[in-house]
């Protein structure tokens, strides 16, 4: 089987189908990791998943993660429990807040109800006259870049075959039409046969679908993080609004930034997260840059003496229901997706790459594909 | 000064008060052009012509010189406004030209021009060898810059060691100011311009200047070996600074040659491969880049120093390390063209001329000169596994092959985001060589301007605190 | 030079200074090599390249830190105080 992209999505296919048994050719076009997964956190959260199938796919992904920790070494992950504490600011906010969490809780998520006094515990230097928040014990934070050569040399070690540096031009068909197998710009493997081939091209995933006449509407939504300097151990969660659980699932078309902040073991403060529709531009823009770090202020207030160092900007990719695309393509025999996972990539990528692994070998279904079906699209179109 | 609203402020805005950059902003001045010259320093010159209040000169080149850019600077106040002490941390296009932002103490200045002129110079190349992270161990530029610009001799035993003419002038500067100095190790072969009579030949000031140098050294007895190294330095028994290096003869491919290795006893280390140009903000704004002869990534330039972005013009070390005498020229040629571009006349043509006549002549040599002191991968023979490659994040030599062999890293981006190279406040300018160097060698290839660009790009290029960004330009818009 | 000298403090010691030199300057003429003490392996650093672009001059002044000791110049009587780590212990929790 062929699996092409080489992020973190593609690192959890090729994973879990090498230990499967499957022989894996990974085709990347740029540098392992080189997409997406680079510009992201490492997020492996359920307290900002709405109940349904993200949710069902974010618990069943929480535990495979736990898993490869075990498997691989948390360390060679820098994977951390380290949990989440979502703020809320104002009396209005704490009560949306208290619905959602009893909601969460009644769909499986651990959701602690903190009181505004008990936040200063969890969270020594949050600004003062919070209302209230939320504790989530199940969040955990990996680095995404290690987590994907990890999972891929775990792979390799199993048998499998990455290629980077190496585009996917086209797909070959059998006479049935089915696919066998892609086309490659290497000179030495201009052609790779395979009975599957599983698009995991991130944000790019759009454009190699559209080569098999299999679409699927994908479009990148940047978004801004903010590193700072190096600082002891200031900030000891995921820290984020209420407003940001809102933001995830707004279509709205302009900028949407609502504040994340965390700390990481270099000691560096993370801040994001906004949300933009302008395509590929990647250009800075100062403006969310001064928004993010007004936001972070205002969660933490010593932020304001402390140093901006460097900036970086990622494509998230997102379908308009803002669910992933995950399983075999009916309108394209052999074209598997496992894609479209907007800004949570890398928490659900490994049960994504299970899924895939079940489905290629005909194992019993961890969850139910049918939201997450390539062709729903259509269906939403002609109804 | 500019006051219409609509008007986009300057006309050009010149990033770096050195010797381009001030060649460029009286240039442009002296062509009728609004010109904003934004330094980081307390005062103007560069790192070249580093001091503090007053003019004392005794350790200085080109007084005279600077004396006359930075009269003509005073005698165009009218045209020009000096911003000192401002820090350019990004560039970006507007819809009429450009906004640079700057800080300033804790505010943000933005400043709004029509053109830009990048002179942000460079500073020394490093690489890494064992101990080269203890006290007492200073890049050659900073053994200088104390010299000049400080008064302040660096230590009393010195070791001067690396590659490029450069290391002559440090030398003799700290010979001549009563330092002893054990010996000048240059790594490769300095009779290598021999190569490149015609480039020396039109140079003669150049060759009389590294003639003089050899002759301060030998008057003060200082030892000069080619073909030499400082491949390791030692701690002092506290294990706070450093005591002495151990030197050796190298091969072509700078790996130390067996049985050559002994200790020499000093308390300073001055050391430097060449340089560094800062591009930054050519990269912030998109101009081109390119690997130049001496292995450095600079930004592209024509015969009028435009970059490849329509209104930004580049001069100095940023378009190729090339000397003071070189940066005046190309920034006095930049300032015309930039000037005439925001609406000056046509630049005098004899005087265009002329002007690059002798920036070839100084290209050629400084051409000359790169080719003549390349740096050779051998050198990460000298390296241990624990020695730190990222001297901000200390990340080992080990860390770096490691991302590399287990961790299928194909370029210096991907052992960045592996292992943390050039991820602390440096952003990768001390490290980014020789991590592209070492990941390269690795994977059995040489270094690209792809791998350098990996390292070299900052979309904040100093450090602002996130209060001073959110809050905003507060010092105001200049323009 | 004619201009006065004058003195400023380094943890507990006075240092010498002249008008218009940088903190780093005058340690170093006052025969201290390092002001600093790194976040993860605990190695004393010091000046290195003298122009504020390699940020291992990082010291405390004045209660602000990180400030890069290369850059700043000298008035009499600040506070210079030997940093340890990231500089802003009183945040640790």
């Amino acid at each position: 089987m062929v699996i092409v992209g080489a992020g973190v999505v593609g690192a959890a296919c090729a994973y879990y189908c090498a230990a499967a048994g499957l022989r894996v050719t990974v085709i990347e076009r740029g540098a392992i990791g080189g997409g997406t997964t680079a510009a992201c956190e490492g997020n492996i959260l359920l307290s900002d998943k709405e109940a349904g199938p993200e949710l069902e796919l974010a618990l069943l992904s929480s535990r495979k993660w736990a898993e490869l920790a075990e498997e691989l070494g948390g360390s060679s992950l820098e994977y951390e429990s380290k949990g989440g504490v979502v703020v809320a600011a104002s009396p209005e906010t704490a009560e949306g807040l208290a619905k959602l969490t009893v909601e969460q809780r009644n769909a499986g998520i651990d959701a602690i109800d903190v009181p505004g006094p008990d936040m200063f515990d969890l969270e020594p230097n949050l600004a003062p006259g919070v209302a209230s928040g939320a504790f989530y014990p199940q969040d955990s934070q990996v680095q995404p870049m290690l987590a994907t050569a990890q999972l891929l040399r775990r792979a390799v070690q199993r048998g499998a075959t990455v290629l980077t540096n190496t585009e996917v031009v086209g797909f070959v068909r059998a006479r049935d039409g089915a696919l066998n197998g892609v086309r490659t710009t290497s000179s030495s493997m201009p052609t790779v046969h395979a009975k599957w081939v599983v698009n995991a091209a991130g944000t790019w995933s759009g454009q190699l679908a559209d080569l098999a006449a299999a679409a699927v509407p994908i479009l990148p939504r940047k978004g801004f993080i903010l590193v700072t300097e190096p600082l002891p151990r200031v900030i000891r969660h995921k820290v984020y609004t209420a407003e940001y659980v809102a933001n995830v699932a707004s279509s709205d078309e302009g900028l949407q930034t609502s504040v994340v902040v965390e700390g990481t073991r270099a000691g560096t403060v993370l801040i994001g997260a906004s949300r933009e529709r302008v395509g590929f531009d990647r250009s800075v823009s100062l403006p969310v840059l001064r928004t993010l770090a007004a936001q972070a202020i205002a969660v933490f207030p010593f932020l304001s003496e402390v140093a901006l160092l460097r900036s970086y900007l990622g494509f998230r990719p997102y379908c308009p229901d803002h669910l992933p695309v995950i399983g075999p393509d009916p309108r394209a025999q052999g074209l598997i997706h496992a894609c479209g996972h907007e800004g949570a990539g890398i928490g659900l990528s490994t049960g994504t790459g299970a899924l895939v692994a079940q489905s290629i070998v005909g194992d019993a279904l961890d969850l139910d594909l049918t939201p997450f079906r390539p062709d729903r699209f259509e269906e939403t179109k002609a109804s | 000064m500019p006051t219409s609203q609509t008007d986009p402020g300057y006309d050009i805005a010149v990033v770096g008060a050195g010797p381009a950059g001030l060649a460029a902003a009286t240039s442009a001045a002296n062509s009728g052009a609004r010109v904003a010259l934004i330094d980081s320093g307390a005062r103007v010159g560069g790192q070249y012509w580093r001091h503090r209040r007053g003019d004392d000169i005794r350790h200085q080149h080109r007084w005279k010189e600077f004396r006359r850019l930075r009269g003509n600077l005073d005698h165009r106040r009218a045209l020009i406004d000096y911003l000192p002490e401002h820090f350019v941390w990004h560039v970006e296009r507007t819809g009429s030209g450009f906004s640079t932002h700057a800080t300033c103490g804790d505010a943000e200045r933005v400043v709004d021009s029509r053109a830009v002129v990048v002179a942000t110079g460079a500073y020394d190349r490093q690489l890494p060898f064992p101990g080269w992270t203890l006290p007492g161990v200073f890049t050659a530029g900073a053994v200088q810059g104390l010299l000049k610009g400080q008064g302040v001799l660096a230590g009393r035993r010195v070791g001067v060691a690396g590659t490029g003419p450069f290391l002559l002038a440090v030398a003799a500067g700290l010979a001549e100011a009563g330092a002893t100095v054990v010996g000048v190790f240059e790594a490769g072969l300095p009779t290598g311009f021999a190569r490149h009579p015609l480039a020396v030949l039109a140079n003669p000031g150049k060759v009389a200047e590294g003639a003089g140098y050899l002759r301060i050294l030998a008057r003060h007895r200082v030892p000069c070996h080619p073909r030499t190294g400082v491949i390791a330095a030692h701690a002092s028994p506290s294990g706070d600074s450093v005591h002495g290096v151990t030197v050796a003869r190298l091969d072509r491919d700078w790996r130390p040659v067996p049985g050559t290795d002994r200790r020499i006893d000093c308390d300073t280390v001055a050391v430097g491969y060449g340089f560094v140009p800062q591009i930054e903000i050519p990269l912030q704004l998109g101009c081109d880049t390119r690997l130049d002869v001496d292995d450095s990534l600079v930004a592209v330039v024509d015969d009028r120093q435009r970059s490849t972005v329509p209104g930004v013009f580049i001069a100095g070390e940023a378009c190729g390390v090339g000397g003071a005498v070189l940066s005046v020229l190309e920034g006095e040629l930049a300032g015309l063209h930039a000037a005439h571009l925001t609406g000056a006349g046509v630049p005098d043509p004899a005087r265009v001329r002329r002007l690059a006549r002798r920036r070839a002549a100084q290209r050629s040599f400084a051409t000359a000169m790169h080719q003549a002191f390349p740096v050779a991968a051998g050198w990460s023979s000298w390296l241990d596994d624990d020695t730190v490659i990222c001297r901000c994040e200390e990340v080992p030599a080990s860390a770096v092959t490691r991302a590399v062999d287990q961790l299928g890293a194909t370029d210096p981006r991907a052992v960045k985001l592996f292992a943390r190279p050039g991820m602390g406040l440096c952003q990768g300018r001390m490290c980014g060589f020789a991590t592209a160097g070492l990941v390269a060698d690795r994977l059995g290839r040489t270094v690209t301007a792809e791998d350098l660009r990996g390292m070299s790009s900052r979309p904040i290029a100093q450090p602002i605190t996130l209060g001073t960004l959110a809050a905003g330009p507060r010092g105001g818009r200049v323009s | 030079m004619n201009d006065t000298a004058f003195q400023f403090h380094f943890d507990d010691q006075q240092i010498s200074a002249e008008p218009g030199q940088t903190v780093a300057a005058a340690l170093i003429a006052g025969g201290h090599l390092w002001w600093r003490r790194t976040r993860v392996h605990d190695r004393p650093r010091g000046l290195f390249c003298g122009i504020g672009v390699c940020f291992d001059c990082l010291v405390t002044i004045n209660d602000r830190p990180n400030r890069r000791a290369c850059l700043v110049e000298a008035q009499p009587g600040d506070q210079v105080s030997t940093q340890l780590g990231a500089g802003r212990a009183h945040l640790a929790n």
